[in-house]
């Protein structure tokens, strides 16, 4: 039929234009000019790459400042055909996708006001994040998290919310986005601070 | 809501209407044959292919070219997802796709829908994503542009029978509108922190000892077809909440803009080739009315947060941030929201399963309306058009005269074949979710008991149908019931949808043009975007009020009564 040809011969062409070709060619420039950003914004001390400027990962130490709970799980490691809580895992994002009248949602909102310390907390300290992967808390979270960790590391609360202030990100362009702050960056800020 | 809040709105939205206007002139004369950059490799196409690119096709032509490339673009995807354990750029070594997951997803892919039954990091292989889905990304979006062409020409003049040729269109469309658009937004997206890489993923051993992996990919291209094309499917799991696809609020904003653009563009193309731009004007002002509405009860819903919530002792200053990431904050997740559900896209950069009640049945209502506020790239032009084809006839029954648009006679054959594809989306929609939630099979998948669950099944239909993609994430959806089912309607929704459109277009290509004269109801005015967006609502939205209330509705009140599931 007269159409076959064509149909295969678009889907092919295009196949080879703009699903090798031309990222091929962008994923080589990009690599070259933004080596950096390309490949993930890693983050890296002593030399080892300690994880990604861009995804959160778990802390639960005193010392250091805590990320938002996260929904993320992994196969358990005794049987695989089950899900184990797991915060964190970059391996598989996930959100709990619970809905506003859940029960499930609202026991575990209970629990972690419970240990979240004087009532009302912040909104993000006892939701889990969309990604599961937030790499960021908010600077009220950030705030109330400041004489325990500045305790546990025998510096002066100043200072360490000094160094929260250093960490923070305003809006993009004064007024984009939400203000934030990167535990992951603030986090090893602290491990060099003195 | 805040002041600032709306400032953020505005400005993304004021970007996308000063970029649509030159694009959309710019589409116009690449639908016209008129811009020719990349003539060698059109030409090449094209001898290959053998076909003769001035050569018109009528309506029935046209549609099954659609038709025959479309099914070429499935088999081949079908076929790369089920052997890309065997094929290269496969670092992760993922296995093949299972024969339903692989139906499902190349069906969605090829219908612009990207629904995913899958998560990207851990099923796809970097080989799959790139020469696979976002081909379709590109091809299905270009099927659809392609389409809006066909059909806008049908209204340009009289008594022709030739819409075009689909190939010449599809093949311009991608290489001139869609490739270089996707080429610039990529690098600006690899700037803004999203991967582009062949290399596997990474290991990190994180401060506190244990190891993380992080997923990488060539994804920052792909990501920017997924909005411009307004098909959605993210790259990795989440979506654009994922911090390596929507890194920072600058990203979001762009991911608004990309696809919002090419289907607000389209309606001045449209006008453009009209010969009429108010034309076009009056389409674009009733969908950006409905997305400022939208984005304004979304904005507002999420904001007042979750009233369970609040009296646990959570402050509510944030608003609902269950599912949602910090660093983009409400109003671009309002905005993303409104213009991912109302444009056809589908991707998400928040989880609208844990949105409040009514923050959750605005996208859902947008979808149910039909896809036209925007609607998707080109399917969003020929659905409002079918429903300017409607409201003429409505005004027309008023006032006792036979009805016209743009100097076409609209007569019983071309609102019979409206209606049938007007009505294709709540016959869809409707009758596979009332089988699903009292099939057991089918009511497992649901997560959330109490109304809640019945909003998931609902969602999944009706993303499916609209050929929109973003889910009430709760529901389990990779079982052989939902990713048969879904498939199914996804492809009605596409097809049984365009097939009837192109022919309404055959019809009123071959009739007449009448000039105005004095008794010409006018379809550039207020008046007729007023009966315009009242027939949407009436039209596309009523028949679904039923089931929002049984669902979101009953929620919302359940909540504010204090009652959980």
């Amino acid at each position: 039929m007269s159409v076959l040809r064509p149909a295969a011969t678009m889907v092919v062409g295009f196949t080879l234009i703009v699903g090798l070709a031309v990222p091929a060619i962008l994923t080589q420039l990009a690599g070259a000019v933004m080596p950096r950003q390309a490949g993930g914004s890693l983050v890296e001390r002593d030399g080892r790459v300690v994880g990604s400027a861009l995804i959160g990962q778990n802390f639960t130490g005193e010392r250091y400042f805590h990320p938002r709970p996260s929904a993320t799980s992994a196969p358990d490691p005794q049987d695989s055909s089950k899900a184990v809580d797991a915060p964190y895992n970059a391996a598989a994002s996930a959100a709990s996708q619970r809905g506003p009248t859940s029960q499930v949602l609202l026991d575990a909102v209970k629990e972690r006001v419970a240990e979240a310390g004087p009532v009302p907390v912040p909104g993000d300290a006892i939701t889990a994040s969309g990604s599961g992967l937030d790499p960021d808390i908010s600077p009220e979270n950030a705030a109330r998290q400041v004489a325990r960790v500045a305790r546990a590391r025998g510096l002066p609360e100043e200072r360490v919310r000094a160094i929260v202030a250093e960490n923070t990100t305003a809006p993009a362009l004064g007024f984009l986005g939400a203000p934030r702050v990167n535990v992951l960056g603030l986090n090893l800020a602290l491990d060099t601070a003195r | 809501m805040t002041l600032l809040g709306w400032a953020q709105i505005a400005s993304v939205l004021a970007l996308v209407l000063a970029a649509a206007v030159p694009l959309g002139r710019y589409i116009a004369a690449v639908a016209g044959g008129r811009v020719a950059w990349l003539r060698p490799v059109e030409v090449l196409l094209y001898r290959v292919a053998g076909i003769d690119p001035a050569r018109g096709q009528d309506w029935k032509g046209y549609a099954l070219a659609m038709l025959a490339a479309n099914a070429a673009g499935f088999v081949l995807l079908f076929a790369i997802l089920r052997l890309q354990g065997v094929l290269p750029l496969n670092p992760q070594g993922l296995s093949g796709m299972s024969s339903w997951l692989a139906f499902n997803t190349a069906v969605s892919f090829v219908t612009n829908t990207n629904w995913q039954a899958y998560s990207g990091e851990v099923a796809a292989s970097y080989l799959s994503q790139m020469a696979g889905l976002a081909v379709q990304n590109f091809l299905s979006a270009s099927t659809g542009i392609a389409l809006a062409l066909a059909v806008s020409r049908a209204f340009a003049r009289g008594g022709v029978r030739e819409l075009g040729n689909f190939w010449a269109d599809f093949t311009r469309v991608t290489l001139y509108v869609l490739l270089p658009l996707a080429v610039v937004l990529g690098l600006a997206f690899v700037a803004l922190g999203i991967p582009q890489t062949f290399s596997g993923y990474v290991t990190a051993t994180t401060l506190e000892g244990a190891e993380q992996t992080i997923p990488l990919g060539p994804a920052a291209f792909q990501i920017a077809i997924k909005h411009l094309g307004t098909n959605g499917g993210g790259f990795f799991g989440v979506n654009s909440v994922h911090p390596l696809e929507g890194p920072n609020a600058i990203a979001t904003a762009l991911q608004i803009w990309a696809q919002a653009v090419i289907p607000f563009a389209l309606c001045l193309t449209f006008g453009r080739i009209v010969g009429d731009i108010r034309q076009g004007r009056a389409l674009l002002a009733v969908m950006v009315g409905f997305v400022v509405l939208a984005t304004a009860a979304i904005y507002a819903a999420e904001a007042a947060g979750n009233p369970l919530l609040t009296a646990l002792g959570v402050d509510p200053a944030m608003g609902n941030m269950e599912g949602k990431d910090i660093r983009f904050g409400l109003p671009l997740v309002a905005l993303f929201t409104a213009t991912t559900t109302g444009a056809s896209c589908g991707a998400v950069n928040a989880m609208l399963d844990s949105f409040t009640p009514l923050g959750g049945l605005v996208p859902m209502f947008l979808i149910q309306l039909g896809e036209v506020l925007p609607g998707g790239v080109g399917s969003g032009l020929y659905g409002i058009l079918v429903f300017a084809l409607i409201a003429v006839f409505v005004a027309g029954l008023m006032v006792g005269r036979t009805p016209e648009y743009l100097g076409k006679k609209v007569q019983a054959r071309e609102i019979k074949l409206a209606m049938l594809a007007v009505l294709i989306l709540p016959t869809v929609i409707l009758g596979f979710t009332a089988v699903s939630v009292v099939l057991p099979t089918a009511a497992s998948s649901i997560q959330d008991a109490g109304p809640h669950g019945l909003s998931e099944m609902l969602y999944a239909y009706t993303s499916a149908a609209g050929n929109n993609g973003s889910a009430f994430g709760g529901l389990t959806s990779d079982t052989p019931w939902l990713n048969t089912t879904l498939g199914i309607a996804m492809l009605l929704g596409r097809f049984a949808y365009a097939v009837p459109v192109m022919a309404i277009a055959g019809s009123l290509a071959a009739k007449a043009k009448a000039p105005d004269s004095a008794g010409t109801f006018p379809t550039h005015g207020p008046l007729f975007a007023g009966l315009l967006a009242g027939v949407i609502l009436i039209l596309g939205g009523l028949q679904f009020l039923p089931a929002l209330s049984l669902g979101p509705i009953a929620e919302h009140f359940t909540m504010l009564a204090g009652k959980t599931f």
